[in-house]
């Protein structure tokens, strides 16, 4: 046993390992993504990323009827994903335990909606188990995986962007491998048809009430009695802001099970307070089924739907106290994030800036494109709907066609755009779709996706060709451009959107933050050429700004792409040596 | 012990995140309970970036709010400005004096204003401003930056200046070593004099 200094979710990966973690498929999604990633550094867990969530579940709960502990890793959009197999995992439940990550965003850090996790247990009638620290998590997800055997159902383990990439102490110890456990065939329990599922749906309503039994003594669910005047019921990273604002001038009730949900113990811890605060980030959760239970809290109402809470927000609305602090007297401008210097999307973006063009946009680090100044993105939903959005627009009004595209990503369009470009192809919509291929999963911070040829461990295997794919679902129009060369940008994606049937054009170099990827030295700006017309400046790069009415470029950032040179009709922009 | 809290902030890539973790395992090999949160995904594209470090006997909270914080350390003077609230009243703030124009500067929608780091000063803030940059490159690398903070800061700090160089040795590779450690000598022996 020794203590290390883990993030949230690295000890959530060491959990499953020390209990005896053998399969895990995830797909990556900020703040969850390091749980896999920490496991894929285990040799005896067979670890993997899959296309999309809803595959990675399946795989899991695959795994798990096999009789192998397993686990399956998303964000919180993910399970909106992976929600069809949850709902009957949660009837044929499992052989081996079976965990489910789900990571919440609250204050969207990175992300396109705050949605509540919370309410895909409670639907899904799944346990949900949920950490408020690294030690927690190491804790919780060994304990899920026994609670999933011992309750016969898949476990969540719900995280928040503040649990899962916070590092704190957890206490490591050894891996417990007790093996494959022995698959029965079982078609009662494993084949979901009305007649089977009709008896299942009996089960999982008697293991709802076995679970609130168990949660009312439950040893996660702890009870803390100091000062009774203010009593305090939460869950996970609020639980840590509570202690912090109010330390011992409160009692409170810590819920480590979030579902099912205890009633006794919640109503005993309440008679003893004389005024019960539910604190927990985004929706009332926990507050409805106290007042379901006839407990009387205080709990939206006074605080907030949206973001984060702190220990400074519990601290304002609890005790009425706040901290002083000090201001600089002077107009501080944003800081948005941006594609960064060299990036192959900005070339990419410029030519549909010439040709402006509608864009329907997808979730990468190419969403940034709709920031100023490329501001070159018109939607963005989800993942994949960039593809099928861009179909349906064109199928309202035909004339849409000329004059719009869709651009995605290479891991996106694995995730889920090529089930839109079947349907453009199926039903003939005369849309062109960009994939951006950039050899990687970005965003997220460089995950190997089934087009890069590389597996999670960076062995190699077979890798999606994208333009033979594209060819095979009925797109015959399929061509590559470099987006470092914006003429040929240009023209390829100006030919292709005028073209009467669907076309796929492929955007493609490596992520300029790849290892591989070498950089060319600087360029810089010949201060006697250059003429102050800002032309260089229209594609947005963070390397180049104006000083003295003149260009410059930041070396430290740079990386020869070569861009803002073709830009430049005054040859003004160097190369570097 | 009463939990101290330290932020580091700066620009997305510009090393922050080692330095938290230096910091982080630094405060480790010191037995203090220690808690680090970090900022992923969307946000470090160039965006303005934080990561609370805080430590003591017990830590709860991750998180570090409006005038809370003992230290900040800026890698970027807009981004000391910006996060200069944080500061606890009588706390201390160090700030390389590199600018980095943000996007709304280099596009013209907003303006770099002159003088931030004169207006944190007469906040009436405990400021030390250096240019960190200089140190980086005269070390051998303008990457080396974080390290040179680092070092600036560890020299306001109760702990040994040989547990800072153990936790460089631990964290970067071997050929960029030596480098480093000149980088944080050149820190930790900078004074405003």
């Amino acid at each position: 046993m020794s203590k290390q200094l883990l993030i949230g979710n690295e000890a959530v990966a060491r959990g499953l390992y020390e209990a005896g973690l053998r399969v895990a498929s995830s797909y990556p999604g900020t703040p969850s993504t390091e749980i896999t990633e920490c496991i894929a550094k285990y040799d005896d867990v067979y670890s993997e990323w899959a296309p999309n969530e809803k595959v990675a579940m399946e795989v899991a709960a695959g795994a798990a009827i096999a009789g192998a502990r397993s686990f399956c890793g998303m964000k919180h959009v993910g399970l909106n994903v992976a929600a069809d197999p949850l709902f009957t995992a949660s009837y044929t439940g499992i052989n081996a335990g079976m965990v489910i990550a789900v990571a919440d965003d609250p204050g969207m850090h990175s992300s396109q909606n705050e949605q509540d996790s919370r309410h895909y247990a409670k639907a899904s009638k799944t346990m949900m188990l949920e950490p408020s620290d690294s030690a927690e998590c190491l804790e919780f997800a060994k304990m899920a995986l026994s609670l999933s055997e011992k309750f016969d159902t898949p476990v969540i383990l719900r995280l928040s962007t503040r649990v899962a990439h916070s590092r704190g102490l957890a206490e490591v110890g050894e891996r417990v491998d007790n093996g494959l456990k022995e698959y029965k065939k079982d078609p009662m329990k494993y084949v979901m048809m009305p007649g089977m599922a009709i008896k299942k749906h009996v089960v999982v309503e008697q293991r709802v009430l076995d679970q609130t039994i168990w949660a009312e003594t439950a040893p996660i669910n702890t009870v803390e009695m100091n000062d009774t005047k203010i009593g305090v019921i939460t869950a996970g990273i609020s639980y840590t802001y509570a202690k912090e604002a109010l330390g011992d001038k409160a009692s409170y009730l810590k819920l480590g099970c979030v579902y099912p949900l205890p009633v006794k113990l919640i109503k005993d811890f309440a008679a003893k307070c004389d005024k019960v605060y539910v604190l927990e980030e985004l929706d009332p959760f926990i507050e409805e089924h106290c007042r379901q239970i006839g407990v009387d809290v205080i709990g939206k109402e006074a605080f907030t739907l949206q973001g984060e809470y702190s220990q400074s927000l519990i601290a304002r609305v609890i005790l009425g106290k706040e901290d002083k602090s000090l201001s600089a007297d002077i107009e501080i401008p944003g800081r948005p994030p941006v594609l960064c210097a060299g990036c192959p999307h900005r070339g990419l973006y410029y030519a549909l800036k010439k040709l402006n063009v509608m864009v329907s946009g997808d979730i990468g680090c190419y969403t940034l494109g709709a920031l100023a100044p490329i501001g070159m993105m018109d939607t963005c939903i989800c993942m994949g709907a960039s593809v099928s959005a861009l179909h349906g627009r064109n199928k309202a009004n035909p004339e849409n066609a000329k004059k719009s595209v869709a651009v995605i990503g290479d891991s996106t369009f694995m995730h889920s755009g090529v089930t839109g470009l079947i349907d453009i192809a199926y039903n003939q919509s005369n849309s062109t779709v960009i994939i951006l291929d950039n050899s990687i999963t970005g965003m997220t911070g460089h995950q190997d996706n089934p087009t890069t040829g590389r597996t999670i461990k960076g062995d190699p295997t077979t890798a999606v060709s994208l333009e033979m794919l594209c060819k095979a679902v009925g797109i015959d129009h399929v061509r590559v451009v470099d987006p470092y060369n914006l003429e040929e940008c240009e023209r390829v994606i100006r030919e292709e959107v005028e073209r009467d049937e669907p076309s796929v054009v492929i955007s493609r170099r490596p992520c300029v933050l790849l290892k591989y990827v070498k950089h060319e030295p600087p360029m810089h700006v010949n201060p006697d050429k250059c003429v102050g017309c800002k032309m260089c400046m229209k594609i947005g790069c963070p390397a180049i700004s104006i000083k003295d009415k003149k260009s410059v470029i930041d070396f430290t950032q740079c990386v020869g792409c070569k861009v803002c040179s073709q830009l430049c009709k005054f040859d003004a922009i160097e190369e570097g040596k | 012990m009463e939990t101290k809290s330290i932020m580091i902030v700066g620009v997305g890539g510009q090393g922050t995140l080692l330095a938290s973790r230096l910091l982080g395992a630094v405060l480790l090999s010191e037995d203090y309970d220690v808690k680090v949160s970090e900022v992923h995904g969307m946000s470090q594209r160039g965006g303005s970036v934080v990561t609370y470090v805080r430590y003591g006997d017990k830590v709860y909270s991750p998180i570090i709010q409006k005038g809370q914080a003992d230290l900040i350390l800026a890698f970027e003077q807009l981004e000391a400005a910006r996060w200069l609230p944080y500061l606890k009243v009588g706390g201390k703030i160090i700030a390389n004096n590199q600018k980095i124009d943000p996007m709304p500067v280099i596009t013209g929608a907003a303006v770099y204003p002159d003088g931030v780091l004169d207006a944190v000063r007469a906040t009436g803030a405990n400021l030390i401003e250096l240019d960190a940059l200089s140190l980086a490159v005269k070390a051998g690398s303008a990457k080396a930056v974080n390290v040179v903070l680092i070092g600036v800061m560890a020299s306001h700090m109760d702990i040994a200046y040989d547990v800072w160089t153990d936790a460089i040795r631990k964290t970067v590779p071997e050929k960029f070593l030596e480098m480093n450690l000149k980088a944080f000598d050149y820190g930790y022996h900078y004074s405003e004099s």
